[in-house]
């Protein structure tokens, strides 16, 4: 697989000089794919925050280096603006960013900011908007007038329209309810199998990225001690729950049976993997 | 420099003697200090006044990197009012450029206000680096209450300081994150001409504004849920008390103000 983006030695202290200081970022290594479905998790002040904006050059490094397709993001001006806009990023909460009187006008700042021509930006827009299910009448409205799931689409969108090539959510489900959940994730899907995008999910929910992304990267304490497919991830367990983020549900019935004697595979996540581990063990005790 | 730096009217936690005062008490040592600057009028009163910022800044153990930190934002000031003081003091005249000209009297004057600001706002920094927002308020309600009688809302106005002073922090941080979530959209504070940078700050104003009253009515309907009814028989879980440091430091403080008095008089420097 191709790199797209990549952290070398990428490390991040706050407030130097203070009492306050911090190092939330410490060595990071970070690698993210053309294409894939990323997941990030880690639980709060992990760093997990901090590493997704030096991906879009709104964070410059302590030290350590951020390259997209190679290339150093901070290495001109016009490079580090090109960056913000084929790494679009969406902040929790994006709902308190919006301002514009039309739903129209709020999505289509980012373009604008982009100089692209008015056609363009239409049709941009209009996409976008498709990819989150607002209708052409609401996009007359004012994003005011909206409830809190149309507006955090309506924010989306707004990131989505300057047809980033990787797209960053940042806790994109936070304070949802799970039909918005439900909608918001296939929105981010729906987006993912368009462009072949790459999409990074931030998450603290182990059930939610669990059942989305390809790949998953855990974020402990400005470090990242595992990555790789959330099987091996899961297989963490222990590490994983000392960490303050625990594994799926299924995941931790299954290490139970595991630890109660069972001879059963405890990496599965999903109740149709489950099934399957339930299956294979029964076979092999049957046979014997 | 990121807006989380930004450390005007912070309070660092600590537990030297300054952090372990009374509120009260630091409130008129202020009082008294910028009291006493503004007597200084010649180099040894403001060497006075130099050493015994200094040695409360080494005591609260703030640091100076902060201090320094804290100062960029009035910089500006500082200078601004150094040059005016330096070119439009009437005096003996030695050096002239068409309408502009320096005189002795200027650069004294110029020196003696920048110290005079910068030495004040160290010293107002010292208070609220040292004191949380809350005993601040306190202190100050405690201070104002005499003019109760004459029906000034004292309580009132302490509460509003305070929420004040506790949502500055927050705020500053929301700006921050709203700023960067435009920035990702690729909006662009930085550059262009002053029309273009107004109208810049407009995808900031909007949501700062609209959260800033969110909040405010929040905390309205939280504190009245918590039947907040104003002043009124109110009490206090942290008495105020004065202890035998407090009178010290307010001895000390007279002490300061009558020895630059007196260093005034002495006919040494201009």
């Amino acid at each position: 697989m191709e790199p797209i983006l990549e952290t070398k030695q990428l490390s991040h202290v706050y407030s130097t000089g203070t009492p306050f200081e911090r190092a939330a970022l410490v060595d990071v290594d970070f690698t993210a794919y053309r294409g894939e479905y990323l997941g990030i998790i880690g639980h709060t002040g992990s760093g997990k925050s901090t590493l997704i904006q030096h991906l879009n050059g709104l964070l410059q490094p302590t030290s350590g280096q951020v390259f997209l397709e190679g290339k150093d993001i901070w290495e001109s001006k016009e490079r580090t603006r090109q960056t913000r806009f084929q790494v679009g990023l969406v902040f929790q909460y994006p709902e308190y960013q919006l301002f514009e009187e039309t739903v129209y006008k709020d999505i289509s700042f980012g373009p604008k900011n982009m100089g692209l021509d008015e056609g363009e930006v239409d049709r941009r827009v209009r996409e976008a908007a498709h990819f989150v299910g607002l209708t052409d009448e609401q996009l007359q409205g004012s994003p005011f007038e909206l409830s809190g799931g149309q507006k955090r689409r309506v924010a989306i969108a707004g990131v989505i329209a300057m047809e980033p090539q990787v797209l960053i959510l940042d806790e994109p489900t936070a304070g949802l309810d799970p039909v918005g959940v439900e909608q918001i994730l296939g929105n981010i899907r729906d987006y993912h199998d368009a462009h072949n995008a790459t999409i990074i999910l931030v998450s603290h929910s182990m059930e939610e990225v669990a059942r989305t992304v390809d790949r998953l990267v855990v974020v402990n304490d400005g470090r990242i001690p595992f990555a790789g497919a959330p099987r091996e991830v899961f297989r963490h367990g222990e590490e994983l729950e000392r960490m303050g983020l625990g594994v799926p549900q299924m995941t931790r019935v299954f290490h139970r049976l595991r630890a109660m004697g069972l001879d059963i595979d405890p990496s599965v996540y999903t109740i149709a993997q489950a099934r399957q581990a339930v299956l294979d063990y029964l076979a092999r005790k049957g046979a014997r | 420099m990121a807006l989380k730096d930004i450390t005007l009217g912070q309070y660092f936690p600590g537990h030297t003697i300054f952090h372990r005062m009374d509120p009260r008490t630091k409130i008129l040592l202020t009082v008294g200090y910028i009291a006493a600057l503004f007597l200084c009028t010649n180099v040894p009163a403001y060497l006075l006044a130099i050493a015994v910022l200094a040695g409360a800044v080494a005591v609260s153990k703030v640091g100076v990197k902060a201090i320094v930190r804290g100062m960029r934002p009035v910089l500006v000031i500082v200078i601004i009012t150094g040059v005016l003081n330096l070119f439009y003091t009437p005096g003996q005249e030695i050096w002239r450029l068409g309408f502009l000209r320096i005189t002795v009297e200027g650069i004294w004057s110029a020196v003696f206000m920048i110290l005079r600001i910068m030495l004040l706002i160290t010293c107002t920094f010292l208070l609220t680096y040292t004191t949380s927002p809350i005993l601040l308020t306190d202190g100050l309600e405690k201070l104002l209450s005499p003019l109760k009688a004459l029906h000034v809302p004292v309580h009132e106005l302490a509460m509003m300081m305070s929420i004040a002073l506790r949502f500055i922090p927050t705020l500053i941080e929301e700006t921050d994150k709203i700023m960067s979530a435009q920035k990702a959209r690729g909006a662009d504070f930085e550059s262009g001409n002053l029309v273009q940078r107004a109208r810049a700050l407009v995808p900031l104003l909007v949501p700062l504004f609209i959260s800033a009253f969110r909040r405010a009515d929040e905390l309205a309907v939280a504190m009245e849920c918590r039947c907040y009814h104003g002043g009124e028989g109110r009490t206090r879980l942290r008495q105020l008390r004065f202890q035998s440091f407090d009178w010290i430091a307010l001895v000390l403080a007279v002490l300061l103000i009558a020895a630059v008095v007196l260093l005034g008089r002495l006919p040494l420097f201009p």
